[in-house]
């Protein structure tokens, strides 16, 4: 019963095309499973549009929007239809083929990083021997179409967003991929599929997740820096910054194409989460050997809207960083850091299983973290704190 | 015609489009839009001759093509730093109008 | 010879040849970006996929963007008034037709000299891991060094003088 349930999506699949005629079946497979992606991401998007607005809200102590249905939501019925029937505007001097194409390039290369995420056991769309290349591929795609809205709306600001957005995309993308290859390195594969395997034994009842590792809690925690950099959310959000820049690259753009933008940005934030649940949190693998028996696909979906979570309440809680600031981040730091975790997570496999790996690989990290941190801040004078209370 | 031949054709093809690229256009930048598609053209070749050639398993023509891929790549950036500094000095990037070693 | 190959040798072609004839530099580097793509699925049509994957990664994911930037920063948006053929195109059209009729004479000529090995490699991920560390191990370390002198190249190339009025 626990594995019908588990391979629900699966059994469907091949019930439905098991009664088409032999020609059409791999094409209608196929589509079954990009219709499957296709409506099940929009409808987390329109979720996630809510808790977030709920939730920053909250976070700000305010409530958000309460209108539209119980407790707000209905909301993203409200957006959409608000989208879809606003005026599209395209300025007189701008570019109109290339303001046209930039948000469908955005789309259509943050869809495709979906086919190689694992949702599920044997759940994901191709299982590719080089998944995790061609997700990164993908990925470094989606800065060519910001520059493209940037440039095409023949606007100062949006220009400035565009250049500052494609800067900080490019900056944090060598720690994005340094990051993995740490747990590619440890597994042997770079196929998604199999990295979530290797990470689906249990010890004692605890997982093998990467996470508990020392090379790995290090590399989760700037994988998930760099993908917050990746996808321009806030702390990083400077190219889109409402206070800064107007909007940033789609000042220019209106009604639907807007639309698109936005959900190309929360997309590309589910795929990062998906890929980040992939390498670092075990995929669709249960928390605990005993609860094995709730479905895989339930599993994957609670990391990645856990994963939102954080990147909502990150962004609801810290301050914006100036674009020198992240670079400095990303080049001085980050970067560094990635590099020694790859010898760190060496280390890891060939002390051989026992206490003295944890304390060895714990100790380099710590000790670089402080070392490298202080380096970094000594330029930096701060004064002692003072502290002024609103009497 | 055979599949190889019809893949040798199109980065032919490509290739000359670069060579006329780089040959034609003023704008340095544009010279080097040319030579990175001469070195896709020849990626293109290697790539199609490992395929049908005698013995892919060797995986001769996609190292190649890969440390290609990579060498272009830095050629790129440094031709690319190289404009720019040229543009800070001559104010243009005009191929023509660089003419001070001329007879 | 399958219509996917005909598909996208049509738009590689077709976005080469938009890339050197465009009279704004920024769509010939949009259109350079579309050769690169169909490039890309060609290798991809040909097994290579990590070949294909490293195409797309390096060339649109940063030598795309890199030549999108050195546009920008010198001003190639703006459309010249000279002309944006230089005064001898038509030897330069000349000598690339020409190369084009050498090439593809040698290639119909030797037809039936080529390979012709039909079915697909399996070339395995693991097995391009073992060349890069095993065979080609002196390659990869040079164009590590290579990467590494040509990144301080072009920051020392580009980079602003010391006492420059900017």
């Amino acid at each position: 019963m626990a594995t019908a349930l588990d391979q629900i999506f699966v059994i469907l699949k091949h019930w439905i095309v098991g009664v088409l005629p032999a020609a059409l079946q791999p094409l209608v497979g196929v589509v079954l499973s990009v219709v499957a992606i296709i409506a099940t991401f929009p409808a987390l998007f329109a979720l996630t549009t809510v808790l977030e607005r709920k939730g920053l809200g909250r976070i700000q102590n305010r409530i958000g929007p309460n209108r539209t249905g119980p407790y707000g939501i209905l909301q993203p019925v409200a957006d959409g239809i608000k989208s879809l029937t606003k005026e599209d505007i395209v300025p007189l001097s701008a570019d109109a083929v290339v303001h046209f194409l930039a948000p469908l390039v955005l789309v259509v290369v943050v869809f495709l990083g979906f086919a190689v995420l694992p949702m599920g056991r044997n759940m994901q769309l191709v299982d590719m021997d080089a998944g995790l290349l061609f997700f990164f591929a993908i990925g470094a795609s989606t800065e060519l179409s910001i520059f493209m809205a940037g440039w095409s709306s023949r606007n100062k600001y949006s220009l400035l967003g565009a250049m500052r957005a494609v800067a900080q995309m490019i900056s944090y993308e060598v720690p994005l991929l340094m990051s993995s290859v740490a747990v590619v390195m440890i597994t042997g594969s770079l196929s998604l599929v199999k990295i979530v395997e290797a990470q689906n034994q249990y010890t004692w009842g605890l997982p093998h997740w990467y996470i508990f590792t020392p090379w790995g809690f290090a590399g989760f925690v700037m994988f998930a820096t760099a993908a917050t950099a990746e996808t321009n959310r806030s702390p990083f959000d400077l190219p889109e910054g409402e206070s800064e820049l107007v909007a940033g690259y789609f000042t220019e753009y209106s009604g639907f194409k807007f639309a698109l933008f936005f959900l190309g940005e929360y997309l590309g934030m589910f795929s990062m989460s998906g890929l980040g649940a992939a390498l670092y949190l075990g995929g669709w693998s249960a928390p605990l050997a005993v609860l094995s028996f709730v479905p895989s696909w339930i599993w994957f979906f609670s990391k990645v809207m856990l994963s939102i979570c954080v990147f909502i309440w990150l962004r609801g809680t810290l301050p914006r960083l100036r674009q020198d600031q992240l670079m400095n981040f990303a080049w001085k730091f980050v970067l560094p850091m990635t590099l020694l975790n790859l010898l760190v997570a060496g280390l890891w496999r060939f002390l051989g299983d026992g206490w003295m790996r944890w304390v060895v690989c714990s100790a380099i990290l710590l000790i670089a973290y402080v070392i490298v941190g202080r380096a970094e801040m000594h330029r930096k004078h701060y004064g002692p704190r003072s502290y002024r209370y609103a009497e | 015609m055979t599949p190889l031949a019809g893949y040798l054709l199109v980065a032919a093809l490509v290739f000359a489009i670069g060579l006329a690229g780089a040959l034609t256009r003023r704008n340095a930048i544009l010279v080097l839009i040319g030579i990175e598609l001469m070195l896709n053209a020849a990626n293109l070749n290697l790539i199609a001759f490992w395929r049908y050639g005698p013995h892919p398993e060797a995986l001769t023509g996609v190292m190649f093509a890969v440390f290609s891929i990579a060498v272009a790549a830095a050629e790129a950036a440094v031709g690319l730093g190289l404009v720019i500094s040229i543009y800070r000095h001559a104010r243009t990037t005009d191929l023509d109008e660089m003419n001070r070693m001329k007879g | 010879m399958t219509i996917v190959f005909w598909i996208l040798a049509a738009l590689t072609v077709a976005s080469g040849l938009t890339a050197v004839l465009l009279k704004n530099t920024v769509h010939c580097a949009l259109a350079v970006t579309g050769a690169f793509a169909g490039l890309a699925l060609l290798f991809l049509q040909l097994d290579a996929q990590f070949a294909g994957f490293a195409q797309i990664l390096v060339y649109i994911g940063a030598v795309a963007i890199l030549i999108v930037f050195a546009i920008l920063l010198t001003r190639g948006s703006e459309t010249p008034q000279g002309g944006v053929f230089s005064r001898t195109w038509l030897a330069g059209l000349c000598i690339a037709a020409a190369v084009f009729a050498v090439l593809g004479w040698a290639v119909i000529r030797s037809v039936d000299a080529l390979p012709q090995q039909a079915a697909s490699p399996a070339v395995s991920v693991m097995d391009i891991g073992n060349a890069l560390m095993g065979r080609y191990v002196l390659p990869l370390e040079i164009v590590a060094l290579l990467l590494t002198a040509a990144l301080i190249g072009a920051v020392i190339v580009a980079m602003h003088e010391k006492g420059d009025g900017k």
